[in-house]
Order: structure tokens, then C-alpha cells, then sequence
């Protein structure tokens, strides 16, 4: 073996100590967590109806911790707390945190800095199938289900699947044929939506407020339903951090490394993808945190999956649920004009300060 | 590393034909040739990352094609021609990427691997070079951090397709002596393809020479590198190329 411990001078062991130092990821972590915290109480208290941030404490801590803080609060108080603004808060972070984690996934699956969960027909996909779902005179709902979530997650998940199996189909590297073929679908698929908002009449409108991303209609049912999904996908993509780092240097050096490139590239893509079409199908098309949030991750802590992955869910989170409450502040605008108002010029500070800019 | 009856055939033409190769473990030897002779063809058919139409490729004496890929990443390392970054990553963190092999499922870099990192980083003199975005350093630089990455891999076999192709005298010379170490002092197996038929014959004991993907020669440098042969397959004047006594 070439490397061994013993054979290091003091110089290499001081050397070992700034190859481990890359700093501030507990920062980062311990700080998006206060802010988780502190969004989850601002988020609760605020709306049309404002909630004191102590009897947001006590509402909480009573109803999930069993604790009596000592404190008298209205009856309304705690239906608005615990049925309508808590599952909302928690919906904002559950689909922040899947979209962060999906677009870390999506950029380094692509090795490109502007890849997001949207971009291999995820959004196309979703939109299709909530603008048909809206077209259909049947309306059915399953568990508060309708027919809306359904198509949607299945057109997200169904585009992607199409955009994979074309993909393999041309004679192009791997992933310019991906990107490729994810353009060419997504660009039919618009094209569908177009139809359809052309012949949907009145009922534009209802596609049109899906297209925004809106955290207006969450329920506990609604949350119940893509938490388990969403959960698992991103456990299993944080096990796969080891593949995301190899692909770092291009596939062939990543299987030189010791990754099962092909196998890889297929179940993430799988994951991630399942992970955004249930957020998707939740709360509609939100976009700029799934790109924006890995950038920044990244220029904290320094490029390793290991790291990105999970600050990337505790940023994604927190910004989607601090997003959702300025939406309601202002009057309950689309909350996706929210994440675009404040992530694209902060995306543009972001390349202004990246010394070595970003390579397309 | 075998080889056996390898033909990798590229739209109808044979890129490799029959190749022939047995590299034992210890050994230290420069894949020679011109241009397109089929050199890092043979290198990406013995890592597997290449399935050849005909023949077998074996490494540590399994069929590279039933081998993981984690397994053939402990076995062998490759150091890459070149190698693009998408994102800003330190010298360090390239460098660390040859711990991934070893490196736990779950918990990642430990100590060990962390001095691994550190005692290649050191062993190829790229300290100076540390916290560094590789994306900003010179092509050389790159490649010396492409290498001290392979080091760190530490696998028992190191390939390297044309290590030296952007470094300058001092640091071709540098890379060719750390090879000889690693060959001497640690064991490992060393299989470089190079252009230089001087540094290949000073420095490498055994000289592989392929032409239009065949081996055409193979044995100690001055039993492959005669006058005939230079004009022949490189098509070029013996007497402009300079070889070692």
C-alpha cells in the first residue's frame, strides 16, 4: 500500500488536520435548525388571523409535547393552530426539503450547475397532468385526494420515466442525451398544456393557481400522504452521497472510483424523481429553491454530497416555509412568485461572489 | 493484469486486435505508440470500464466483467487524462475522492482515510496548492492532483494514461521518480501509457510498444526501441530522438 499512517511527518499530520477542517457545516446546520424553529412559531402565529408567538408556544407544546406552559388561549386559537397553520408550516418544509434534496441530486446526477428537480419533465409532466385533471368533468376524492394530485404525481413521474428510456435510445453520452431529451419532452408536454389551458375556459384559472405552487389548501392528509415518500427517498439518497461525490469528476473517473455509474445514474434519477413528483403533486410547481438552495449549501461547505444533501434539506425548509409566510403576509400571492422574487436576485449575489464562477 | 485474444472493433475497424498482455504484480511498464494505436483503449478494456468484442481482460485473476466496481476500484486505480468540475472543489476534496473505495457506507472519511489524503497530498508535493479550487489551477497543477488522487486510492495496481502530457520538465521528472517509488518502495504495479520515449526508457524497465492495436513489441527498452522501429511505426527520424545510453 502506497499511504500509511506511520509514515507521516508532522507536516503531513498537520496537513491531515486541514484536509479534515472544512469548516462551518455545523454552523450552517445548528442555524438552519434555529431557523426551522423559529419559521415553524412565526409561521403558525401569522395570517389573517394573528396568533401571540407565546400562545403559539403553549398551543404547541400542549397538543404535541403534553406540556402546560400555564398559559389561557381561545378555542379558535388552537383550531386555527393545530388544524389549518401547522399542517401548512410543515407541508412549506417538507416539499422545501424535497426539492433542495432533488436538486442536489438532479445537479450532480447531470454534473450541471443549473440542472434543478424540474429539469428532465418533472414540472411539464405534473403540469400536463393537473391541467387534464382539471379538464375532466369527473371529480372524485380519495382521502382528500382528488384527481389533480393524482394525475400530477403520475405525469411527473411519468415524464421522467419517458425522457429516461428515450434517452438511452440515441447514440450521445449518456447525460447530453438525457438533458437533451428532457428538453425535447418537456417542450411537447408545454405544448399539451398550452392546449389544454386554451380549451379549459373558466377553469384556467384553477390550473393557472397549480402552475404558482400554492400551500393554500395543505391538510394533515394531504401531508400524511407524500411525507412517506418523500421521507424515504431522501434517506436513501443521502445513503447514495458516496455515488453523487463520484460523479463529481465524470462518469468514467466516478467508475474508476468504485461507482456502479449506470445502476447509480437510474435509481437517483429514480429517487429524486419520486421525491419532486410528490411535493409536486402537494403543492404545485414552486420553483428557484431546488436550484438556488444547493448553490448556496455548496458555497458554505464545499461540494461533498455527505454535506450538500442534508443542509440542503434544513436551508430548503426553512426558506420554503419563511417564503410561504411572506406569500401570506402579502395578502396570499403565489408563493412561487415568493421563492423567484427572493431566490433569483440572490442566485445572481451568489455568482457575483463565486470567485471561479460557474462553469456551463 | 491479463489480457487474452482482446479485439475492441469501433464502427467495423478493430481498434484493438488480439492483444495479448500479462502484467505481474510488481511490475513497471510504459504503454509506447503512436497517435490512435489503441493504448488507452487497452487501459479503459483492463478496467472494465470497456467490454471487448472478443477475448478476456482479467484482474487479480477475475474476469474484470464479474468484478463490482468497488472491488476493481480497491484492485486498481486510474489517473484520468483530464477531468472537468462542475462545481468549485478544493484540491483536498479532489484529492479525498480516491478514499471513496474505502471510505464507510455510512459514517464517510475516518481518520485513516483522512491521512491517506493528507500523506498523498504530501507525497505528491501539492501542499502549497491546498484550499485551492482545482477549477482555477493550470492544466499541470491539475494533473498532479488527478495523481495524488489516484495515490490515495492506494490500490495495489495504478494506471496512468499519459500522466505527464501537461507538466513541465521539473514536474514530468518528479511524476516519473514517484512512480519508481511507489514501484520500489510500496510494490505497486505501474502501467503508464506515455509519449516521451525518453522518460519511458529511463525510467520504466519494460516497454510495451502498440501500433494500429497490436502489440509490436514488448521487453526491455533497447531491445524495443531500435533504430528501425522508431522510423517504422512513429514514422519519424531515429536520430531526433534521444534516448538513454
Amino acid at each position: 500500500m502506497t499511504t500509511r499512517g506511520e509514515s507521516l511527518t508532522p507536516a503531513g499530520l498537520a496537513l491531515g488536520r486541514a484536509v479534515g477542517a472544512r469548516g462551518r457545516p455545523l454552523v450552517l446546520a445548528s442555524g438552519g435548525i434555529v431557523a426551522l424553529v423559529v419559521a415553524l412559531v412565526l409561521g403558525v402565529g401569522f395570517g389573517s388571523v394573528t396568533i401571540d408567538p407565546a400562545d403559539t408556544v403553549a398551543i404547541l407544546a400542549h397538543r404535541t409535547l403534553g406540556l402546560d406552559l400555564g398559559r389561557e388561549w381561545a378555542p379558535a386559537a388552537e383550531t386555527i393552530v393545530m388544524d389549518l397553520r401547522l399542517p401548512r408550516v410543515l407541508t412549506a418544509m417538507l416539499v422545501g426539503l424535497a426539492l433542495a434534496v432533488a436538486g442536489v441530486t438532479f445537479q450532480g446526477l447531470l454534473r450541471n450547475p443549473l440542472a434543478d428537480p424540474y429539469v428532465l419533465g418533472t414540472a411539464s409532466g405534473a403540469a400536463l397532468g393537473a391541467a387534464i385533471a382539471v379538464l375532466i368533468p369527473v371529480r372524485f376524492v380519495i382521502l382528500e385526494f382528488g384527481l389533480l394530485h393524482g394525475l400530477a404525481f403520475l405525469g411527473a413521474l411519468l415524464s421522467v420515466f419517458v425522457v429516461y428510456r428515450l434517452s438511452r435510445m440515441t447514440g450521445l453520452a449518456p447525460l447530453t442525451s438525457l438533458l437533451l431529451t428532457g428538453y425535447a419532452v418537456g417542450s411537447l408536454l408545454a405544448a399539451g398544456l398550452t392546449m389544454a389551458m386554451y380549451l379549459s375556459g373558466t377553469a384556467i384559472r384553477q390550473i393557472f393557481m397549480y402552475l404558482l405552487g400554492s400551500f393554500d389548501s395543505a391538510s394533515w392528509v394531504r401531508l400524511a400522504g407524500a411525507l412517506p415518500i418523500i421521507a424515504v427517498c431522501t434517506v436513501a439518497i443521502l445513503l447514495r452521497a458516496r455515488s453523487l461525490n463520484g460523479l463529481l469528476l465524470g462518469e468514467e473517473t466516478a467508475a474508476n472510483l468504485g461507482v456502479n455509474v449506470r445502476r447509480e445514474r437510474g435509481i437517483l434519477l429514480g429517487l429524486a424523481s419520486l421525491a419532486t413528483a410528490a411535493a409536486v403533486a402537494i403543492s404545485g410547481l414552486i420553483g428557484f429553491v431546488g436550484l438556488v438552495v444547493p448553490h448556496v449549501v455548496r458555497m458554505v461547505v464545499g461540494p461533498s454530497a455527505r454535506l450538500v444533501l442534508p443542509l440542503s434539506a434544513i436551508v430548503g425548509a426553512a426558506l420554503l416555509a419563511y417564503a410561504d409566510l411572506v406569500s401570506r403576509l402579502l395578502g396570499e400571492i403565489p408563493v412561487g412568485v415568493v421563492t423567484a422574487v427572493i431566490g433569483a436576485p440572490f442566485f445572481l449575489l451568489i455568482l457575483r461572489r463565486a470567485r471561479a464562477g460557474y462553469e456551463l | 493484469m491479463r489480457l487474452a485474444g482482446v479485439t475492441v472493433t469501433y464502427r467495423q475497424r478493430d481498434v484493438l486486435d488480439a492483444v495479448d498482455l500479462v502484467i505481474e504484480p510488481g511490475e513497471r511498464v510504459a504503454l509506447i505508440g503512436p497517435n490512435g494505436a489503441g493504448k488507452s483503449t487497452l487501459l479503459r478494456v483492463a478496467s472494465g470500464l470497456l467490454a471487448p468484442a472478443r477475448g478476456d481482460a482479467t484482474l487479480a485473476g477475475k474476469p474484470v466483467a464479474t468484478l463490482e466496481r468497488i472491488e476493481v476500484a480497491r484492485i486498481l486505480a486510474v489517473v484520468p487524462q483530464q477531468a472537468t468540475l462542475p462545481f468549485a472543489t478544493r484540491v483536498e476534496e479532489v484529492v479525498g475522492l480516491g478514499r471513496l473505495p474505502h471510505e464507510h457506507p455510512l459514517r464517510g472519511a475516518r481518520p485513516s482515510d483522512r491521512a491517506a489524503i493528507a500523506a498523498a497530498i504530501e507525497r505528491v508535493g501539492l501542499g502549497h496548492l491546498l484550499g485551492r479550487d482545482v477549477r482555477e489551477l493550470s492544466l499541470g497543477e491539475r494533473q498532479l492532483v488527478l495523481i495524488a488522487m489516484a495515490v490515495a486510492q492506494a490500490s495495489p495496481l495504478l494506471v496512468l494514461d499519459e500522466p505527464t502530457i501537461h507538466l513541465d520538465l521539473r514536474h514530468q521528472v518528479g511524476t516519473m521518480e514517484l512512480l519508481v517509488d511507489l514501484n520500489e518502495r510500496d510494490g505497486t504495479t505501474v502501467v503508464a501509457v506515455l509519449h516521451d520515449l525518453g522518460l519511458a526508457a529511463h525510467f520504466f524497465p519494460r516497454l510495451v510498444l502498440l501500433d494500429r492495436g497490436r502489440i509490436v513489441a514488448d521487453g526491455a527498452p533497447d531491445e524495443v526501441l531500435t533504430p528501425e522501429r522508431i522510423r517504422d511505426v512513429f514514422g519519424v527520424d531515429p536520430a531526433l530522438v534521444r534516448l538513454p545510453a
